[in-house]
């Protein structure tokens, strides 16, 4: 199934912030979580996840930190702050509204089959 | 394995081209690479078709330029501000427009000087209108640049036209102080009307706003170039004309205003098209002047509080009134040049020591100013003044705070960015309040 471009570019934000909810991370590993998530159906060119990240540290939802990690390659990560955690919960309820609203006009059971009801 | 490096490293330049992409971004995406590139290796690939792929799914450097321009206009704003993009700009570099509306605004000075009969007769009309005569083409230009929609032309027309009827319906008495400070105040309301048609309407932005603060220092530089080259030819000029029999007058009166009017114009034009001239010199600029300037504003206050109260004449204060508005222009535009990820550094400290000592110094003068007043009463001057100094002292307060709290480390330094350019709406308001409700409020005196 190729997702649609717009939906894609819509849930990077959110998506980003809860794998970062999840602890620490820096690009490489938050793209593979990102596949992980998705069975690889939701995918965008790695190169964009970065100026998507620099855009939630402008906003202030993330701290960043250069570190090299023992045995590893100097990496720059990524941790969520407190705002950002306020901004993953705005977008949640955004989410709910939009899968109910959906859910509804479409007649069926509702989105929550497709495990939404953590939102 | 010495191909694969040589294979990276040519992809890293090729990226590094990037405008919008620093060093650091640069060594995060190869480290994306080379991660991507031990997996894949991991998995079976040898190293050539594993570099391919991760290279791959980078992404074309087109599309990383483009989303990294999005996010870090401030590393190309130069570029980015024509808002259609580079591609459009190629085929119209927009000098045509610079012309048009440049000339726009030296025939209606020049038409304005001649009606006024000046320099023989200066009225107080034409110092108080000089705004309208030039401002409004600058705002055309940059409409027609942005290619904005009539609506907004109508906007900026009903702005600029409310404004010219309620300055010049004012029934001002002769001489009167409050003609002056509207004369003095306007230009300044008037530049930030600008910034609406110059940030293509976008003035809630943050970033749009801190692009237009970059953008007025810019100007500000590329019209004192401008100033001085001209300078320079009307001296030579006059020298070799002078002996011919003709009026050096002559030149003076038709070539001077000419000249400044369209300089208006032509330097935002410079400032768009050929930024990257000066985009090293500016934080250079700021760089020498704010420890200069620090230093000045410390002896100023060594100097006057040793003679308290004595020689603070009406004229000085208004001195120190520009002095400080200097210095909360340089801290604004040294912080619009500034890379905000990288840490606190020397400038840093510098720019906090200048803003405490305008602050101490805005103190010294509101402390003689509210004795003034307490002894003699409001007047415009005086209370124009004092508004101003509030409204520096609170500005250069809070810059002072986040600029503190970013050197030792507990605070981003967005924050001293989003302070600015949130307080920048402030003086607007101020110099429009000055030219709107003082004039009735002290009788038009």
């Amino acid at each position: 199934m190729q997702i649609d471009k717009d939906l894609v570019a819509a849930a990077a934000t959110p998506l980003v912030l809860a794998i970062l909810a999840e602890g620490e991370s820096y690009g490489y590993a938050i793209l593979k979580r990102v596949r992980e998530l998705s069975d690889g159906e939701l995918e965008w060119t790695d190169g964009m996840l970065y100026p998507l990240l620099h855009r939630l540290h402008r906003l202030g939802y993330v701290t960043t930190e250069w570190r090299t990690p023992p045995e590893g390659r100097r990496r720059r990560y990524y941790a969520i702050t407190r705002a950002g955690l306020a901004a993953l919960e705005e977008h949640k309820k955004q989410w709910a509204t939009v899968a109910r609203a959906l859910g509804d006009a479409w007649g069926g059971p509702d989105l929550m089959q497709y495990g939404l009801e953590g939102a | 394995m010495a191909g694969l490096e040589a294979e990276i490293a040519r992809w890293r330049s090729r990226v590094g081209e990037v405008p919008a992409m620093n060093g650091r971004d640069l060594d995060e995406l190869e480290g994306h690479l080379r991660d991507q590139i031990a997996d894949l290796v991991e998995l079976g690939l040898d190293e050539e078709e594993a570099f391919l792929v991760a290279v791959r799914r980078i992404g074309k450097v087109d599309d990383l330029s483009r989303e990294y321009a999005q996010e870090h206009s401030d590393r190309l704003w130069h570029q980015l501000m024509g808002s259609e993009g580079s591609e459009a700009n190629a085929d119209r570099s927009g000098w045509l427009d610079a012309v048009l509306f440049g000339v726009g605004a030296a025939i209606a000075v020049q038409i304005a000087r001649l009606a006024a009969g000046f320099p023989g007769e200066q009225p107080a009309w034409l110092g108080r209108n000089l705004s309208f005569l030039v401002l409004p083409f600058l705002a055309g230009f940059f409409l027609r640049r942005r290619r904005a929609p009539i609506a907004a032309w109508l906007t900026m027309t009903a702005i600029f036209g409310v404004s010219a009827l309620l300055v010049n319906l004012y029934p001002y008495v002769a001489n009167a102080d409050t003609d002056m400070l509207v004369a003095l105040h306007l230009p300044v309301a008037m530049w930030f009307v600008i910034a609406y048609p110059y940030t293509g309407g976008e003035i809630g932005s943050h970033r749009r706003r801190m692009d237009f603060a970059r953008f007025t220092g810019e100007w500000i530089v590329y019209y004192a170039l401008i100033a001085l080259g001209g300078g320079v030819l009307i001296g030579l000029t006059t020298l070799l004309l002078d002996p011919a029999g003709v009026d050096p007058e002559l030149i003076a009166e038709w070539v001077v205003p000419t000249g400044a009017a369209g300089a208006v114009v032509v330097a935002a034009w410079l400032v768009e098209h050929k930024q990257r001239v000066v985009e090293n010199m500016a934080p250079v600029l700021t760089m020498v002047f704010t420890p200069l300037f620090a230093l000045l504003i410390a002896v100023a206050i060594a100097v006057y509080l040793a003679s308290f109260g004595v020689v603070f004449e009406r004229e000085l204060i208004g001195v120190f009134d520009a002095l400080l508005v200097v210095v909360f222009g340089l801290v604004l535009y040294g912080v619009s040049a500034r890379d905000p990820e990288a840490p606190p550094a020397l400038t840093d400290r510098l720019q906090l020591a200048t803003v405490v000592a305008a602050l101490a110094l805005d103190l010294v003068i509101l402390a003689v100013m509210a004795a003034r007043i307490g002894e003699l009463g409001f007047t415009p001057n005086r209370t124009a003044a004092i508004g101003l100094n509030v409204v520096l002292l609170v500005g250069l307060a809070g810059a002072a705070w986040h600029l503190a709290r970013f050197v030792v480390g507990r605070d981003e330094f967005h924050r001293l960015e989003r302070w600015q350019t949130g307080y920048l709406p402030v003086f607007a308001i101020w110099a429009a309040l000055v030219v709107v409700a003082l004039p009735p409020i002290f009788g038009y005196a």
